[in-house]
């Protein structure tokens, strides 16, 4: 029963539009730009990630629990959900070397 | 080559381990290689193609199209492994006694086969279309030499696949009679990790607001992206700090696995004579 809920779930409900204060960060050369990125703590956020990469990233924070794909040469928005105070680290799991970051909510 | 290996080896565990599941709970059901195989090579064309439509993939339902289709694959699983639970509950205990002789009830398994077949399909997708995506990107890079590549991926794999053989055997050193006990116990848990997991992609694609708030955090004790955490995350679906919903996904499928098991288990001896108690 509650699998076919939410099965259905997504058919019931439009996705809702995060247009509202997203948070513009670039990947570039395999790095995130701004790298650190400061949120308010207590409210979820979304990051709008434009990859200026030719390669995918994945945009991986266990931290922050998302795994997000991000094509090469195209953006996605990462939901951010209310976090408490604190410092999430998160990374392009691809090319970690150099694809760093940490969310910074406070 | 060593960044690659210790990549394709991080994504092929999950598979690999779901695969060695599998194949133990198939044990003695005939043409189970056949399936297994169908489901590994569909996952991996699957994967072939999530990685090549992966930028279509994710701006189809207002962005959020790659969550949904994790999350659906994984609904999709964990139907199939409550479904394959659940005829075991009934025939398992048959299927024990006569696992060297091909009798009725053990024929019958290739029903559950297929589902289990899927449920290998989607887990190698899933997996596979990150490594392809991962193995790709470097070759366009130039970065790393081709045959250094193709060597890390390789060995990545032959590793996936060495866990995979070592779930497997392990499994086998259990005695026959207790075989399909364990391995339903362990498919329960990997039914509720993964519905847990379908419940954060659904969360992440925006469609699930409620009891977002994490509940507790262990990552002190344990971090997730470690590949013990890994281990744990696919086989009992450990996840460091679980918000609400996860939880209460998790445990309703423990519990609706378990119910439903009973109920089947309950009804199917009595079609058969009984001895007098």
């Amino acid at each position: 029963m509650k699998r076919t809920f939410f099965f259905l779930l997504p058919l019931l409900m439009p996705a809702p539009a995060f247009a509202d204060a997203a948070i513009p960060v670039t990947l570039q050369n395999h790095k995130f730009s701004p790298s650190e990125i400061h949120v308010k703590a207590n409210s979820p956020t979304v990051i709008a990630l434009t990859n200026k990469d030719a390669t995918a990233e994945e945009f991986d924070s266990s931290a922050l629990q998302v795994e997000k794909v991000v094509a090469g040469n195209s953006s996605g928005n990462v939901r951010i959900r209310a976090l408490a105070p604190g410092r999430y680290p998160f990374m392009g799991e691809y090319h970690s070397a150099t694809a760093q970051g940490v969310v910074v909510a406070k | 080559m060593l960044s690659a290996l210790l990549i394709v080896f991080r994504e092929v565990i999950e598979a690999g381990l779901i695969v060695g599941i599998v194949l133990a709970a198939t044990k003695g059901v005939p043409r189970r290689d056949f399936a297994v195989g169908m489901g590994v090579g569909a996952g991996v064309l699957g994967a072939c193609l999530v990685a090549v439509f992966a930028g279509g993939l994710a701006s189809l339902f207002q962005g959020s199209g790659q969550e949904l289709f994790n999350a659906a694959i994984l609904i999709l699983a964990v139907i199939m492994l409550t479904w394959h639970n659940v005829w075991m509950a009934s025939h398992g205990r048959e299927m024990a006694r006569e696992l060297k002789a091909a009798g009725h009830e053990v024929v019958t398994g290739r029903r559950t086969l297929a589902a289990l077949g899927v449920v290998v399909g989607v887990a190698v997708l899933r997996e596979g279309s990150e490594v392809v995506l991962f193995l790709y990107g470097i070759a366009a890079q130039g970065g790393v030499s081709n045959a250094g590549l193709l060597a890390g991926g390789a060995l990545g794999l032959a590793a996936g696949a060495a866990v995979s053989a070592l779930m497997y055997f392990g499994l086998l050193t259990i005695p026959a009679g207790r075989l399909f006990q364990v391995t339903s116990g362990l498919i329960t848990l990997l039914a509720a990790g993964m519905a847990a997991q379908a419940v954060l992609f659904l969360q992440n694609g925006g469609y699930l607001d409620a009891w977002t708030g994490t509940i507790w955090d262990t990552s002190w004790l344990l971090r997730e992206d470690s590949i013990p955490g890994r281990l744990l995350h696919t086989l009992v679906g450990y996840v460091q700090a679980p918000d609400g919903a996860q939880i209460v996904a998790y445990l309703a499928t423990i519990i609706a696995i378990v119910v439903l098991m009973r109920l089947t288990g309950r009804q199917a001896p009595a079609a058969r004579p009984q001895p007098a108690e």
